[in-house]
C-alpha cells in the first residue's frame, strides 16, 4: 500500500487520518524544508485535490477559507477592507513561489511564532473548523494554537476550514511586517490592525502582534481603550510599551532582543492605527 | 524501509512522461534525477532560494517543495522548455548570469512575470523576483534584463585588435541561460556511488568506533575512515600549516566534522538512518588547546611596522580611537559544494566545483596517496565561490572512495552540510587609534586585531598577514605598527572570502577617520583625499608605489559628494522619522599572493585546421576571466576574438593558472595571455618576415600578415605539428615580481593594487532602527578596462555583499546553517548602484590593468557605518547593523 495519499474527498482523508497515524500535508512549505531527505517521509494525507477544500466563499455573511486555500488565492480574492491586512501579510509570506503553494491554513497549523497569517486571523477572529470521522468542531484561533509549533489538532483531526464571521468583516485594516531584509524575510514583529470606525467614532479595534510571543496575541486591554474614542491621531497617545508589551512577554533571538520588540512593536501599532485614521480621514 | 515507487504521469515541458517514483518524492529530484532535467538547480531544499523554481500552470513554485504527486495532470515548465527567448537573450546581452547557478531560476520566475505585467515598472520586477537569491551580481543586471526585453540588440563582436575595452557579453554564458551549464551537482555516471559523511554531532570530542564492518554487511554500503586514507590524512591550502584531516582520526574540532564516508547505491544511501552507526562519542573540555602544537591557540601573529606610531600618537594634534567587532560571514553561493569521481584508465578523475584545480589536485593526490599525475582534476561549472571553493570538501572524499571500490563516486552536499563546513570569514576583534596633525595629515596609526580562525588553519596566516599590510588604507601613513592574529577555536574554520579579512580593517580604519574629520571640522571626503597616497610615496610596507589610483578616484568622488549631501540635507529638512546620511570609504588591495610566487601559464596555438586554441586555465566562477583573458591574449596576438576557441581549465589540458583568488587573474593570468599572445605574434611576424604593425588575419587554414603593402600567407597544413597537435604555438608564464616582508612587514608584497572608494545614501528609520541605503556611487581605478561589463557587474555583486555584511549577515554556528536564519541581500535591498570607472594605468598590469574582484566589497561597509553615522549619530560598533543594535546606538547617541 502506498505511503502517499491524495483522496478526492473528505470523507477519504478521515477515514485514512482515523486509520492511522498520518501527516496533512498541502503546499508542503512548511513539511519539506524540516527534513533534508529527496522526499517526505512516513505516511501522507495530501488534502490538495479534496474538492471545496480550496477557495474563499462567502458563508453565512462571513468568509470561509478552505483549508487547501493558498495565499495567491487570498491576494486574489474579493473580499472587503476587513481582508487588506491579510492581503498585505500575504504578500508578504516568502516569495511568490511560497505564497503559490503554501497554504492559510497550513500557516496556523505549523504553529510558528513568527507565522505571518496569524496576526491577521486574530485581528478577524477566526474560528478554525476541524473534522475527524466523529465529526466537526470549531475552535477559536486562539485556542487552535497551544503554543510554539504547538496546535490543538488530534491525531486524526484535520483543519477543514477557517471562518472569518460577519462581525469581524467590518472596518479597515492593515498589515505591518518588519524584518532585517526586503523579501523571504522571517519577521522580528508584526502587527495586524482592524478598526471598525463609525460616525468618526472607533467602534471595533482589533489589534495583534506576532513574533514578540510564543504565540501571536491580541492586545485586548488596548482595544478596550480605544474602543468608544474620537477617530483622530490622538488616541495613539494610548499606544504605550508598557501596554504593548505587557500583553506579550517578547523574546530574545538571533533576530533581536526583547527590549527591542516591545519597542518595534508599539511603533508598528501605532503605524498601522495611524495609516488607518489618516485613510479613514480623508474618505 | 524503502518508499513504495508507483507510476507516476506528468508534463513536462509539453511532454509526456511515465515513471517509477514516489509520488512523495520532491519534483526537483524527479527532474533532474528521473528525466534528466538538470537546468533545474537546488539551493537549499527549503525554498529559501527559489533556484529550483518552474512554473505549474504557469505559476512559479520551488520544485525542492513540491510532491510530485501534485504535479500529475498539470503542466510542468523548465528551463529546457525554453530555446533563446527573448528573456534569455537579455540576460546574456545584460551580464545577468553571472556564476549562473541562479539563472534558471531567475529565467523562469522572469518568464512567468513577464507573460501577466503589463509595462511592468523596476519596483514590479524587484518584487517578481525577491523570491530567487543572487550572490554575485547584486540583481541591477538581472532586473535591467527583465525590463530591456529584446529593446537593445547584441553588438557585433570586436575586430582584431579591439577586444580590450569592449563590452563583450561572456564567452561562457550561453550555456548559462540555457541552463545546460555543467555544475558540480551535474555530471552522472552510470552506476555511481552516492557518498554521505558521517558528522560529528558537537565539539571537541574524541570518537571510537564499533563494529564497522557488520553495520556496513547489514546496511549492505561501504564504508569508509580515516583507516582507509593511503597517503597523508593531513590538508591545507598552504601546505606548511597544513593541519586538517580529511577524515578526523580519533577527535573532532568543529561540530560536523566528518569522520566516516558511507557509499552505496543513490536510492540505499538517501534511506539510510546515520543514527545507527556504530560509534561512540565522547566530549572532551574546550579548554583544552585545538592543536597541542599551538598551546594558547594562537596559530599566527601578523606585523606592519614602520617609524613610531605610539610617539605619534603622544604628539598628535588629534587623535582618535574605536573599536569594531564583526561576525562570522558566510559565502552562501547558491550552489552547495557537489562533484563525481570516477577511474579513468589508471587516472582518478575528479570534476567538483572549485576555484583551485592545480590546488584541489595537488592537496588531494597527498591526501590518496597518488602521484599528481594520476590524478585529474576537471572543475565543474562554479555556482558561486568567493574564496570558499578555494579549500577542497568532498574532493578527497569521493576520490577516496571511486579509488576503493573502482565505480563512479558522487557527493552532494546539504545546504546545511555546507555551511556548517566549510569556509567562512573571519569573525574579528579590532582596535586602532589613529593620530593627525592640525592640518588634517596623519601622522600614526596603531591597529590589533584578533581573528577567529576556526579549528583549522585554512586562509588564517594569509589573513593574519594580508591585514596589517592593508589596515592603514590607501593614504599615507609614516608611522604605523598593526598586529593580526589568527586565532583557533573549536568552531567552523575561516577562510578567505573575498578581501581576506581586510574589508573588516576597513570597516575599522574608515570609521576613525570620520571621527579625526569631526575634531577637525573637516569634510570627510576632503580629509581622505588630503591623506590619499600618492604616486611616488611608500606604503607603511615601505613599498614605493607607481599608478596608483585612489586620488582619482576620490577626485571622481567629489560631484556626487557634494550633491548626495545635499540631497540628504534636503530630505532631513522636512524632518520626521526617517533621517538621511551619506558616507564614504576607500579600499586598496594588493592582486595576488602576499611575497611568495604565484605565476600562471598560458597556452595559445594554432592547428593544422586553423583552430585557435587558447589554453585558459584561470577558473571562472562567475567573475569573467573565460572572457576578459581572452579579449586580453587576442588583442595580443591580434586576432578577432570571435575566431578564439577557449579550453577551459583542467589539469589534464590547461597549463597551472594558479588559483581564482586575491584578485589576481586578470592581472596575472591577463599578463601570461597578454606574454602568450605576443609571442605568438612576433614568431608570425619573424615567419612572415614583416614588420611590427603588420595586421593578421586566419582564414580557413591559412594565416594571412599584410602591411599594406605587401601580403604574406603561411599555410597551415604546411607546417609540422608538435608534440601538442599545433603548428604554432607559445606558452608564457608571468609571476608577479614581489619581495619578502622582513620581520616588521617591509618589503614589496605585490606587485600590483587596485583602488576604490564609495559613497553610500541612506536613510535610518529613527523609531524602528531600520537603515534603507538608497544610492551606492563606487568610483574604481581598474588602470584599463578590459571588460565595462563585467567589470561593472563585478562592483553591483561587491557591493551587494558589503551591504549584507553591513546590515545583515550574521552566521551563528549551530543556528544559522540555512538561508532563512542567515540573511543575504534580495532584489527589495539594493540600492541603486552608479558606477565609475577611472584607468590610472599600472605600469606593471597587462596593458595597465589592475585587480578589481574583492576590492569592490572593502568600502561598501565602512560606508553604510559612516552613513548611519552621519544620518543619526549612531555609531555601530558591532555588526551586523541589525535594527536593535542601530536603535540601541542611536540612543546611545542621544544620551538616552
Amino acid at each position: 500500500m502506498s505511503l502517499y495519499h491524495r483522496p478526492e474527498t473528505l470523507n477519504d482523508a478521515l477515514a485514512l487520518l482515523q486509520g492511522a497515524e498520518m501527516r496533512v500535508a498541502a503546499g508542503c512549505t512548511d513539511l519539506f524544508p524540516a527534513t533534508q531527505a529527496r522526499a517526505l517521509t512516513g505516511p501522507v494525507v495530501d488534502i490538495t485535490n479534496i474538492a471545496g477544500l480550496r477557495g474563499v466563499s462567502d458563508a453565512n455573511g462571513g468568509y470561509r477559507i478552505g483549508a487547501a486555500t493558498t495565499w495567491s488565492d487570498v491576494i486574489k480574492a474579493d473580499l472587503p477592507p476587513a481582508f487588506d491586512m491579510l492581503k498585505e501579510a500575504a504578500r508578504e509570506v516568502g516569495s511568490v513561489q511560497i505564497q503559490n503553494a503554501g497554504t492559510v491554513a497550513g500557516n496556523l497549523c505549523n504553529a510558528s511564532p513568527a507565522a505571518d497569517g496569524v496576526p491577521c486571523l486574530l485581528a478577524l477572529d477566526t474560528t478554525v473548523e476541524l473534522a475527524s470521522t466523529s465529526g466537526h468542531r470549531m475552535l477559536a484561533l486562539s485556542d487552535f494554537i497551544t503554543g510554539p509549533r504547538q496546535t490543538a489538532l488530534a491525531p486524526d483531526e484535520m483543519v477543514v476550514a477557517l471562518h472569518v464571521p460577519q462581525s469581524a468583516c467590518t472596518g479597515v485594516s492593515r498589515f505591518r511586517k518588519l524584518g532585517a531584509r526586503k523579501y523571504l524575510v522571517i519577521s522580528i514583529a508584526m502587527v495586524a490592525a482592524r478598526l471598525g470606525i463609525v460616525d468618526g467614532k472607533i467602534e471595533t479595534a482589533a489589534i495583534s502582534v506576532g513574533s514578540c510571543s510564543a504565540v501571536a496575541q491580541r492586545l485586548s486591554g488596548l482595544e478596550k481603550r480605544l474602543a468608544g474614542q474620537k477617530a483622530t491621531p490622538n488616541v495613539l497617545v494610548e499606544v504605550t510599551v508598557a501596554r504593548v508589551s505587557a500583553a506579550l512577554s517578547p523574546i530574545d533571538d538571533i533576530r533581536a532582543d526583547a527590549a527591542y520588540r516591545s519597542e518595534a512593536a508599539t511603533e508598528l501599532v501605532k503605524r498601522a492605527l495611524e495609516d488607518l485614521l489618516q485613510t479613514e480621514a480623508l474618505v | 524501509m524503502n518508499r513504495p515507487v508507483e507510476t507516476m504521469n506528468l508534463t513536462v515541458n509539453g511532454q509526456a512522461h511515465s515513471l517509477p517514483a514516489d509520488p512523495a518524492r520532491r519534483l526537483s529530484e524527479v527532474l533532474r534525477d528521473g528525466l534528466g532535467l538538470r537546468g533545474t538547480k537546488v539551493g537549499c531544499d527549503a525554498g529559501d532560494c527559489g533556484a529550483c523554481t518552474v512554473l505549474v500552470d504557469g505559476a512559479p513554485v520551488c520544485a525542492c517543495l513540491t510532491p510530485l504527486a501534485q504535479v500529475e495532470g498539470r503542466q510542468v515548465e523548465t528551463v529546457e522548455g525554453l530555446h533563446n527567448t527573448p528573456l534569455q537573450e537579455a540576460f546574456l546581452r545584460h551580464g545577468a548570469a553571472q556564476c549562473g547557478i541562479c539563472t534558471p531560476g531567475m529565467v523562469m520566475t522572469a518568464t512567468a512575470f513577464l507573460r501577466e505585467a503589463k509595462a511592468p515598472t523596476r519596483a514590479d520586477v524587484e518584487e517578481a523576483l525577491g523570491g530567487v537569491l543572487c550572490r554575485c551580481t547584486g540583481y541591477a543586471r538581472i532586473i535591467d534584463a527583465v525590463l530591456d526585453l529584446g529593446q537593445s540588440h547584441t553588438a557585433p563582436m570586436p575586430d582584431a585588435g579591439a577586444a580590450v575595452g569592449a563590452d563583450v557579453p561572456r564567452l561562457d554564458g550561453a550555456p548559462k541561460v540555457a541552463g545546460t551549464e555543467v555544475f558540480g551537482a551535474d555530471h552522472q555516471l552510470a552506476d555511481t556511488l552516492l557518498v554521505r559523511a558521517l558528522r560529528a554531532p558537537s565539539a571537541p570530542m574524541t570518537f571510537a568506533f564499533g563494529d564497522i564492518t557488520a553495520w556496513a554487511a547489514a546496511q549492505n554500503v561501504h564504508v569508509f575512515t580515516a583507516a582507509d586514507i593511503p597517503g597523508q590524512n593531513r590538508f591545507g591550502v598552504i601546505p606548511a600549516f597544513a593541519d586538517q584531516p580529511a577524515l578526523a582520526e580519533t577527535r573532532v574540532r568543529l561540530q560536523d566534522e566528518a569522520v566516516a564516508l558511507v557509499a552505496g547505491p543513490p536510492e540505499q544511501i538517501e534511506q539510510l538512518d546515520l543514527r545507527s552507526f556504530p560509534i561512540t562519542w565522547t566530549a572532551t573540555p574546550d579548554t583544552e588547546p585545538v592543536h597541542a602544537a599551538h598551546p594558547n591557540n594562537t596559530l599566527i601573529t601578523g606585523k606592519v611596522r614602520r617609524g613610531e606610531a605610539k610617539k605619534a600618537m603622544s604628539r598628535a594634534a588629534h587623535m582618535a580611537e574605536g573599536a569594531m567587532q564583526t561576525p562570522y560571514v558566510e559565502h552562501a553561493y547558491i550552489e552547495p559544494e557537489a562533484g563525481i569521481a570516477w577511474i579513468d584508465g589508471d587516472t582518478l578523475v575528479i570534476q567538483a566545483c572549485t576555484q583551485a584545480p592545480v590546488m584541489d589536485r595537488d592537496e588531494t593526490a597527498l591526501i590518496l596517496g597518488l602521484p599528481e599525475d594520476k590524478l585529474r582534476v576537471i572543475p565543474a561549472a562554479t555556482g558561486g565561490g568567493f574564496g570558499s571553493k578555494l579549500d577542497i570538501s568532498l574532493q578527497p572524499l569521493i576520490g577516496l572512495v571511486a579509488l576503493k571500490t573502482g565505480r563512479p563516486a558522487r557527493m552532494v552536499y546539504s545546504r546545511s552540510e555546507s555551511m556548517a563546513t566549510t569556509t567562512k570569514r573571519h569573525p574579528s576583534q579590532m582596535t586602532g587609534q589613529i593620530a593627525c596633525d592640525e592640518t588634517g595629515r596623519i601622522t600614526g596609526m596603531v591597529f590589533d586585531g584578533d581573528f577567529n580562525t576556526g579549528a583549522y588553519a585554512s586562509w588564517g596566516p594569509t589573513v593574519s598577514g594580508r591585514v596589517p599590510v592593508h589596515a592603514s588604507g590607501p593614504y599615507y601613513i609614516p608611522n604605523y605598527h598593526a598586529e593580526a592574529r589568527a586565532n583557533y577555536s573549536y568552531e567552523p574554520i575561516s577562510g578567505a572570502f573575498r578581501g581576506f579579512g581586510v574589508p573588516q580593517a576597513a570597516i575599522l580604519q574608515e570609521t576613525i577617520f570620520d571621527d579625526l574629520a569631526a575634531k577637525l571640522d573637516m569634510d570627510r571626503l576632503a580629509f581622505r583625499r588630503l591623506n590619499a597616497l600618492q604616486d611616488g610615496q611608500d606604503t607603511v610596507c615601505g613599498q614605493t608605489l607607481h599608478g596608483v589610483g585612489i586620488a582619482a578616484c576620490l577626485e571622481a568622488l567629489k560631484d556626487p559628494w557634494t550633491a548626495a549631501l545635499a540631497r540628504a540635507e534636503a530630505a532631513n529638512a522636512k524632518g520626521g522619522i526617517l533621517r538621511h546620511g551619506v558616507g564614504v570609504a576607500s579600499c586598496w588591495y594588493g592582486c595576488g599572493n602576499t611575497a611568495i610566487a604565484n605565476p600562471s601559464t598560458i597556452r595559445v596555438g594554432l592547428t593544422a585546421e586553423g583552430a585557435l586554441c587558447l589554453h585558459q586555465g584561470a577558473v571562472d566562477i562567475g567573475q569573467g576571466s573565460n572572457t576578459v583573458i581572452p579579449q586580453i591574449c587576442a588583442d595580443a596576438l591580434g586576432l578577432p576574438l570571435a575566431q578564439f576557441q577557449i579550453i577551459g581549465a583542467d589539469t589534464a589540458l590547461t597549463p597551472d593558472c594558479g588559483k581564482t583568488s586575491g584578485s589576481r587573474q586578470t592581472y596575472v593570468t591577463g599578463s601570461a595571455a597578454l606574454r602568450a599572445g605576443q609571442t605568438l605574434r612576433a614568431r608570425i611576424l619573424a615567419m612572415t618576415n614583416m614588420g611590427p604593425d603588420a595586421s593578421l588575419s586566419l582564414s580557413g587554414t591559412n594565416l594571412i600578415a599584410s602591411d599594406g603593402k605587401a601580403e604574406r600567407r603561411i599555410a597551415l597544413r604546411d607546417l609540422e605539428t608538435d608534440a601538442q597537435g599545433y603548428v604554432l604555438s607559445a606558452e608564457e608564464t608571468y609571476d608577479p615580481p614581489t619581495q619578502p616582508l622582513d620581520e616588521n612587514g617591509q618589503g614589496a608584497p605585490y606587485a600590483v593594487y587596485g583602488y576604490g572608494a564609495q559613497i553610500a545614501e541612506l536613510s535610518v528609520d529613527t523609531r524602528l532602527g531600520t537603515v534603507k541605503v538608497t544610492r551606492i556611487t563606487a568610483a574604481h581605478d581598474l588602470g584599463r578596462v578590459i571588460n565595462p561589463g563585467l567589470a561593472e557587474g563585478q562592483v553591483q555583486g561587491g557591493i551587494a555583499q558589503g551591504l549584507g555584511m553591513a546590515l545583515m549577515e550574521e552566521f551563528i554556528p549551530g543556528r544559522t546553517e540555512n538561508l532563512h536564519d542567515y540573511l543575504i541581500p534580495t532584489t527589495g535591498d539594493m540600492p541603486q548602484i552608479d558606477t565609475i570607472f577611472l584607468e590610472v594605468p599600472d605600469p606593471e598590469g597587462p596593458m595597465g590593468a589592475k585587480g578589481l574582484g574583492e576590492h569592490v566589497l572593502i568600502p561598501t561597509a565602512p560606508a553604510i557605518l559612516n552613513a548611519i553615522r552621519h544620518a543619526t549619530g549612531a555609531r555601530v560598533t558591532q555588526l551586523p547593523a541589525l535594527p536593535h543594535r542601530v536603535l540601541a546606538a542611536i540612543k546611545e547617541a542621544q544620551g538616552k
